[in-house]
C-alpha cells in the first residue's frame, strides 16, 4: 500500500514537471502563429486599398489557400494573405505537437497503456488534417 | 456596409477583443459570440463565421493553458483519454457541416447557445466527495487528486461509458458549430463522471485545442478559413481573452456573468429566428 501510494506520489510529480512543459510549448506556438498572422494582416491592409470583400456569399477559399504546401509557397511568394494563412497553420499545428509531446512524454513515464491511447489521438488528428477524402471539395 | 479593409478590420478585430474579454472572464470562451457577431452584425456566411471562430477557440484554449496548468487541477489522462471521443466526433461534425445547410447549423447553434446561457448561471458546488472507485477508471488510471483549502483531495471518476459519449457529442458540435463547446465538455466530465467542477473545467479548457484542431484541417480545406477575415478575430480574440485573464483575479464576475448570459441567450433566439427564416 505504501510502495503503491509512493508510486502514485511520483507520478504525480513527474506529472505536474511535465504540464508545466506542455503549458510553456503551448503559449510559444500561439505567441509565434499570432506574431505571424499580425505580420501578414498590416502587409494585407498596407496593401489593400479596395472595400472588403464579400462575406455575405460563401465562395470558399482558393486552392492555393486551403493547402499546407500552397500556403507556404503562396507566404514565400509575398501574399501577404498566404502569409496570414501560413500562421493560422502553425497556430493548428500548435496542439498538434501538444499530442507529440505527450506520447513522449508517457514514454519516458513507462505508461504504455497512455503511450496507445495517446498515438490513437495523434493518428486521428493526422488523418482529419492529411485525408482529402474529408473534404467536400477534391 | 461600405467599409475599406482597414476599417472593416478594425471594427472586427474590437468586436472580438469585446468577446474574448466576456468569455475569458465568465469561462464561457469567446467562441460562442463570436459567431452571432460576425453573422447577425456584419451579415458573413454562417461558414466563414464558424471557420473564423474554430480558429480562435485554438488560440484562445492554448493560449491559457500554461496559466490553468500551473495552478495544478487538470488531468491529463483523463483529457487524453476523452480526446479519443472529442476528435472523433469534431471529424464527424466538421463533415456533417459541409452537408447541412447554413439555416440547419444556425438553428443548432442557437440551441447549444441556450443551453451555454443556462449553465454559466448555475452555481457549482464540489459534492462528489467519497464516491467508491469505479472498475473502468481504475484500470484507465483516471482517479486523481487537485489541491483544495484542506490541502490535496483525492477523487474517484465515475460512468466512464457515459462520459466517453457525451465526449463523442461535444466533439460534433465543435466541428459543426466551430466553437470549443465546452459547456458540453464540462456536463460530461462534472455532471456525468462526478469530476471535481475545477478538474473539470480546466480539464476541458485543455481539450478543447486538440478538438478544435481535428476540425480544422477539414476546414481548411473546404475553405471555411478566410485570412483577411480570420486574422482580425483570432488577434481580438487571443487578446480579450488575455487581458480578461488578467482582470479575472479581482473582478465580481456574479453579475457580469448573468448580463453576458441574458446577451447569449437573446443571441441564441435571433440566430434560431434568422435560421428558421432562412436569412443566414
Amino acid at each position: 500500500m505504501v510502495a503503491g501510494s509512493g508510486k502514485a506520489a511520483a507520478r504525480a510529480a513527474s506529472d505536474k514537471a511535465f504540464e508545466m512543459l506542455l503549458g510553456r510549448l503551448l503559449r510559444s506556438g500561439v505567441i509565434l502563429a499570432a506574431a505571424v498572422v499580425f505580420v501578414g494582416g498590416v502587409w494585407y491592409l498596407a496593401q489593400s486599398k479596395s472595400e472588403v470583400e464579400n462575406y455575405k456569399i460563401f465562395r470558399g477559399e482558393p486552392a492555393e489557400l486551403t493547402h499546407a504546401a500552397q500556403i507556404v509557397r503562396q507566404a514565400g511568394s509575398s501574399n501577404p494573405l498566404g502569409l496570414i494563412q501560413l500562421g493560422l497553420l502553425l497556430l493548428i499545428a500548435t496542439p498538434v505537437a501538444r499530442v507529440v509531446f505527450s506520447v513522449a512524454g508517457f514514454a519516458i513515464e513507462r505508461d504504455w497503456m497512455y503511450v496507445v491511447i495517446t498515438l490513437l489521438v495523434l493518428l486521428t488528428l493526422l488523418y482529419s488534417l492529411a485525408s482529402s477524402s474529408l473534404a467536400a471539395r477534391p | 456596409m461600405h467599409l475599406n479593409a482597414l476599417a472593416f478590420s478594425l471594427v472586427v478585430a474590437l468586436g472580438s477583443f469585446v468577446a474574448g474579454f466576456l468569455g475569458s472572464l465568465t469561462g464561457l470562451g469567446g467562441g460562442v459570440v463570436i459567431v452571432p457577431l460576425l453573422t447577425l452584425l456584419f451579415g458573413v456566411d454562417v461558414r466563414y463565421a464558424i471557420g473564423a471562430s474554430l480558429v480562435s477557440v485554438i488560440a484562445t484554449s492554448s493560449g491559457a493553458a500554461a496559466a490553468y496548468l500551473r495552478e495544478g487541477y487538470s488531468n491529463m489522462r483523463v483529457g487524453m483519454f476523452l480526446e479519443i471521443a472529442t476528435t472523433v466526433g469534431a471529424i464527424s461534425g466538421a463533415v456533417l457541416a459541409a452537408h447541412l445547410s447554413t439555416s440547419v447549423i444556425a438553428i443548432v447553434f442557437g440551441l447549444v447557445l441556450l443551453y451555454s446561457a443556462y449553465s454559466s448561471t448555475q452555481i457549482h458546488e464540489e459534492m462528489h466527495r467519497g464516491l467508491p472507485p469505479d472498475q473502468f477508471a481504475t484500470l484507465l488510471k483516471l482517479d486523481g487528486s487537485y489541491p483544495t483549502p484542506n490541502g490535496l483531495e483525492t477523487y474517484h471518476v465515475r460512468h466512464v461509458p457515459l462520459g466517453f459519449g457525451l465526449m463523442y457529442v461535444a466533439g460534433v458540435l465543435s466541428g459543426l458549430l466551430g466553437i470549443g463547446s465546452g459547456a458540453v465538455k464540462v456536463l460530461a466530465m462534472d455532471q456525468a463522471m462526478k469530476i471535481p467542477f475545477k478538474v473539470s473545467t480546466t480539464t476541458s479548457n485543455f481539450m478543447i485545442g486538440v478538438t478544435a484542431a481535428a476540425s480544422a484541417g477539414i476546414y481548411l480545406r473546404n475553405g471555411y478559413i478566410d485570412p483577411a477575415l480570420a486574422m482580425p478575430v483570432m488577434l481580438g480574440v487571443l487578446l480579450g481573452a488575455l487581458t480578461g485573464a488578467r482582470v479575472l483575479p479581482g473582478a465580481k464576475v456574479r453579475t457580469l456573468r448573468i448580463v453576458f448570459g441574458v446577451v447569449i441567450a437573446a443571441l441564441a433566439v435571433e440566430m434560431i429566428f434568422q435560421g428558421v427564416k432562412g436569412r443566414l
